[in-house]
């Protein structure tokens, strides 16, 4: 599969990272570089694998139904720009 | 032309815990703006989500109850997407591999009297986690974000497109309502956000087999506006495509003050979420065991109980029966604590006034709870308190009329007295004694020749004008049939003269 620059940028605004010109370029080298790996890759016949997803074969751990955090808004808010009436306040963003 | 509704419906239900589901902040609602949203809430660097087992215990539940597949391994997914209200810029959810997969609920269609049955397929219903909420009233031109809802565990259910009209999405929708709150998942509270439904609504011409292209009706937080938005967005459809247009792939908003749904976004800029399993999540193990563990603990499914309602047969070894309509039962059936409100008075009384009952609790009780606004759980009026008042009605200590009195001096006293405390206290005992009742009725017909005479002509109306004479001088206290039987012998006897 061909990835355009076109797809570059798209990926990019999606991700909320601004990119200039160049870099968008740089980074279509390399992400071509890793779909040729990736097309190599999937020569292997892999139809009677079952896909793994972790190296170890462990499962997700739980945790009891139950409260453990307290309040703490305070802390938090004290690392935030921007804070009223308990709120965090961001730009406006309607969508 | 004929045009079929096809509708599909994702219902998202808050699932009932204590803690998130990936953290252990509280779910409680109506608290301070962000004093339950913790670090892993806000998504500061460096935390990882745990997963919370009641909340897999409660999907199971479900799974179990529409007779769905379990999946294990079951795997987490990063849906990607920006949002001030989305703190870690994806929402974990499910995408291959949900926890419940296929299934299937039945639903009850038109009125009770010719009812229809109708299943809908599930199928998928999968965990994810809600997002905060957005305020953006004016804080000098920003927003304000209140993160107390980031991480809310929801269990969203997914229908395949069975449903061909409005209604069958309403009735769908309730029958889902019902069963969530039945088996105690949920508390569907609407008003609160906890049960909310997308649609996807498309038409096409009767006797197509292919689809027609569909638009989503997003966030529909009652039955009405579910009901009112599908019949407004069908009303558009066959407008379109009856004067040349064409349906694009939409998701739309739907207006309930102007009664219009209104394009959201187009396909074109439909968001790209870019699932992938979230590698800070394992796959979700569910032995076998643990499912029969959760299986063993569930209270009987409402359609079951339902059929237990109608069902006649006694077999001392199941449970009760009761041989109701299936009116009576579908308005039991309607809650999990109706029904248990209702077996806890039979179990006092014996099943074979289980109608008379039944009766009282969609009645009497039914219409004060309605009136008060309070949940059967909050009754004034015990399910002891009622059964021991039905029981002074079957032993003809006082008639229906009277015990209706009684009930609602029970409901409105503070003082939980019994029936037999409020008859005593109030005078209220039927008088029953054939003696005393054939006395007064001898009175009556001495002080009223004229109806006599009336009755003699074959004057029917004034046979029932003579019962309530009889009834007033008693201040209701007779006993209805009795003063019926006596007073009938007594103008016989008088006709015969």
């Amino acid at each position: 599969m061909a990835v355009t620059l076109e797809d570059v940028k798209r990926v990019a605004n999606l991700a909320r990272i601004e990119i200039s010109n160049d870099e968008a370029h740089t980074t279509l080298d390399q992400i071509t570089g890793i779909f040729s790996l990736i097309e190599q890759m999937e020569l292997v016949d892999t139809s009677t694998v079952i896909p793994m997803s972790h190296a170890q074969g462990v499962e997700q751990r739980l945790r009891k139904d139950e409260v453990t955090e307290i309040d703490q808004h305070e802390l938090f808010q004290s690392q935030a720009p921007k804070t009223e009436a308990k709120l965090y306040l961001v730009p406006k963003v309607i969508e | 032309m004929q045009w079929e509704v096809v509708v599909g419906l994702e219902v998202h239900t808050q699932l009932l815990t204590q803690s998130k589901l990936f953290s252990g902040a509280s779910t409680t609602f109506g608290g301070m703006p962000n004093s339950q949203a913790c670090a892993v809430d806000l998504a500061l660097p460096g935390v990882l989500p745990v997963l919370n087992r009641g909340v897999v215990e409660l999907a199971v539940k479900f799974g179990l109850a529409i007779d769905a597949r379990i999946n294990s391994p079951s795997i987490f997914a990063r849906k990607n997407y920006f949002y001030p209200d989305l703190p870690k810029g994806y929402q974990i959810s499910q995408f291959e591999l949900p926890i419940v997969e296929g299934g299937h609920i039945k639903i009850k269609t038109g009125k009770s009297n010719e009812e229809n049955e109708k299943i809908i397929n599930i199928t998928r219903a999968h965990l994810e986690e809600d997002a905060g909420k957005s305020l953006h009233e004016d804080f000098h031109g920003m927003t304000g974000i209140d993160l107390n809802r980031a991480g809310t565990p929801l269990l969203e259910i997914v229908s395949e497109p069975d449903m061909r009209s409005s209604s069958e999405a309403v009735a769908f929708a309730k029958t889902i309502h019902t069963l969530v709150r039945w088996l105690g998942i949920s508390d569907g509270n609407m008003e609160e956000g906890s049960f909310r439904c997308d649609a996807n609504v498309s038409i096409r011409r009767l006797g197509d087999e292919k689809l027609g292209t569909r638009r989503e009706i997003k966030n529909l937080n009652s039955f009405r506006f579910l009901q009112q938005a599908i019949e407004a967005e069908v009303e558009f459809q066959k407008y379109t495509l009856e004067t040349g247009g064409e349906i694009k792939q939409a998701t739309v908003l739907f207006d309930s003050d102007k009664r219009e749904t209104q394009v959201m976004r187009t396909k074109e800029d439909a968001h790209d979420y870019r699932y992938f399993p979230d590698p800070d999540l394992l796959p979700l193990i569910i032995s076998p065991d643990w499912i029969e563990e959760i299986r063993a603990s569930m209270v009987e499914p409402p359609d079951l109980c339902f059929s237990r309602f109608i069902d006649s047969k006694i077999d001392s070894n199941s449970k009760a029966t009761y041989a109701l309509s299936k009116y009576d039962a579908s308005m039991l059936t309607a809650d999990i604590d109706i029904a248990n409100y209702f077996e806890k008075v039979v179990e006092i009384i014996g099943r074979k006034e289980a109608k008379l009952c039944a009766n009282w609790v969609i009645g009497e009780v039914a219409a004060r709870l309605n009136q008060d606004n309070k949940n059967i759980k909050a009754s004034p009026v015990s399910p002891k308190q009622l059964a021991e008042l039905i029981l002074r009605i079957c032993d003809g200590t006082i008639s229906g009329k009277t015990a209706k009195d009684v009930f609602s001096t029970m409901w409105d006293g503070e003082n939980h007295a019994s029936a037999d405390e409020i008859i005593k206290t109030k005078g209220l005992k039927q008088i029953s004694n054939s003696d005393e009742i054939t006395k007064l009725v001898d009175m009556i017909l001495i002080d009223n020749p004229q109806q006599v005479a009336d009755f003699c002509r074959g004057k029917e109306k004034a046979f029932n004008s003579l019962v309530g004479q009889v009834m007033k001088a008693t201040k209701g206290k007779a006993n209805p049939a009795q003063v019926n039987d006596i007073l009938k012998e007594r103008l016989n006897k008088k006709g015969q003269e």
